[in-house]
């Protein structure tokens, strides 16, 4: 049974339509990757499961539970389930590095504060950052504020985590160390949807890549069939040029 | 000259300077009261200026439009129209709470644009991702997004009490024993005009000075970034 369920999402920007019917599905543990030219909508797919974009059609499936998205209710429901880490890694710049960890669990899910704080030192322990508890986000580098805001999205306990572009924003020297924090969470079993451009990331982690185009998907199916045997002239075209880097 | 100089020493005595002492002490008092009061409810303002949803709608146009309006009334009329409609509801309301309240009027409308400002100056993104944990707009607001709006709100904010203190003056109109007031009763008492309002601008001076210093240190303490402001005691290895 798939954990999560994405049947024929639509979304739109004024009346530019950025996602045309989405379709896809991920099992509970698996890791899905969202690849695809820049502009195709991969960000928007996980900004509609975040509620952050309006979905204007389709259903999304959590578990038993059916997300629609179409009140405040419903938005927080899906808000409870899934976690969400932004490219510009967006951690909160008045608080230190601890109080961007605990503060929804502690002030939304209220869960009791002792586990609450000895769960976000070991999250940190996790992402090797264990010594920058008390630091505020402008005090870290980008790799070091990626992986806080990687632990903090952990620190919600969630059901599925979604990844856009954490590491597209920094130094080529910075991206390793997020990308080897990702691995910890795969080989913990993590369900996760991955947006990247490391292609030889996503072949290595991917249980299923989906390559996306305009606002549809296109083609989607095991890494090494889709990088090594694209179906589709526009995913040939994508991943030659991509690969080839 | 000589008329000045020989009125010194009585202009400068016991109960003159204790009149002016209280009548500072008021000016000062009704600004900061109605400032204050004007500021936080501004703050309320721009919060259900922000209701998002088509049925907040009347409710955002009244907002903007309590703005647009007030901003572009003097603040003699706004005075005028308070103290009318006051003294028709209840026609015993000090002359005080009057000009306090027509104070804090005007403050709401020309401080809830720079709490406008300031609240914009945050991405968005932050918002977002507070958003994304299921954080209430109330909470978002007071949580992330006041916090880092605050450097960018409280220099124009203390610059536009500072000047208010000399517009309270206007308050004298309606007969409020502020400076102003009691400099021209102590004209007509004879006293030179040049004494007294010299005295009067030194008082304006000393009144709002301060204040004025208050947020040249204030908008250098906001301004500093944060890391430099921790790290003086822990500094990064
Ligand atoms: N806030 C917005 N307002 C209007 N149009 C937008 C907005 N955000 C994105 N779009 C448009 O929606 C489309 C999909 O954008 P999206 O960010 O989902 O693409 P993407 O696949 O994530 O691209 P990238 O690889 O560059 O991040 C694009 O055409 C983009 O221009
Ligand atoms: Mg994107």
């Amino acid at each position: 049974m798939p954990h999560l369920e994405v049947s024929d999402v639509r979304a739109k920007y004024g009346t530019l339509e950025v996602l045309k019917g989405i379709s896809f599905s991920i099992k509970k543990g698996e890791i899905a990757s969202l690849v695809g030219p820049s502009g195709s909508g991969k960000s928007t797919v996980l900004r509609a499961l975040m509620g952050l974009t309006p979905i204007t059609g389709g259903t999304v499936m959590i578990g038993n539970d059916r997300m629609n998205y179409s009140s405040a209710k419903e938005v927080r429901a899906a808000r409870d389930r899934m976690a969400i880490v932004f490219q510009q890694y967006n951690l909160f710049q008045n608080m230190t590095v601890m109080k961007n960890l605990t503060l929804a669990p502690l002030k939304i899910k209220k869960w009791d504060s002792a586990e609450v704080m000895s769960e976000a030192r070991r999250l940190l322990g996790l992402v090797g950052l264990s010594d920058r508890a008390d630091a505020y986000p402008d005090q870290l580098s980008g790799g070091q504020q990626q992986r806080v805001a990687l632990a903090r999205a952990l620190a919600l306990k969630p059901q599925i985590l979604l990844l856009d572009e954490v590491t597209s924003a920094l130094d080529p020297e910075l991206v390793n160390e997020v990308l080897d924090a990702i691995r910890k969470l795969a080989n913990e079993g993590m369900t996760m949807i991955i947006v990247s451009h490391e292609m030889a990331f996503v072949r290595e982690v991917a249980d299923k890549v989906v390559f996306m185009d305009e606002g549809q998907i296109i083609e989607a199916g095991k890494p090494n069939d889709i990088f090594d045997n694209p179906q589709t002239d526009r995913a040939r075209d994508f991943f030659s040029k991509i690969l080839r880097h | 000259m000589e008329r000045i100089l020989e009125q010194i020493p009585r202009f400068f005595s016991g109960p003159n300077m204790a009149l002016l002492l209280e009548a500072a002490g008021l000016t000062l008092a009704m600004t900061i009261t109605g400032c204050l009061i004007g500021f936080g409810l501004a703050f309320v303002l721009v919060y259900l200026r922000q209701t998002p949803g088509l049925w907040a709608l009347p409710l955002r146009w009244i907002c903007i439009t309590y703005v647009e309006v007030f901003r572009r009334i003097p603040f003699i009329v706004v005075i005028y129209l308070v103290l009318f409609f006051i003294q028709a509801v209840t026609p015993d309301a000090s002359l005080f709470t009057i000009a306090v309240i027509a104070i804090c009027l005007y403050a709401v409308a020309y401080t809830a644009d720079i709490i406008r400002g300031g609240i914009e100056s945050v991405p968005v993104t932050q918002v977002e991702a507070a958003q994304s944990m299921n954080l209430s707009r109330l909470q978002t607001n007071i949580r992330i997004v006041l916090p880092q709006a605050w450097p960018v709100i409280v220099p124009p904010a203390i610059a536009f009490a500072v000047s208010f203190i000399k517009d309270t003056a206007l308050v004298s109109q309606v007969g409020v024993f502020e400076l102003t007031f009691r400099g021209k009763e102590l004209n007509n008492q004879g006293y030179s005009g040049l004494l007294v309002f010299g005295t009067i601008a030194i008082c304006y001076f000393l009144l709002s000075f301060p204040l004025s210093m208050l947020g040249q240190y204030l908008e250098k303490r906001l301004a500093t970034p944060r890391g430099e402001r921790r790290t003086r005691k822990i500094r990064n290895p």
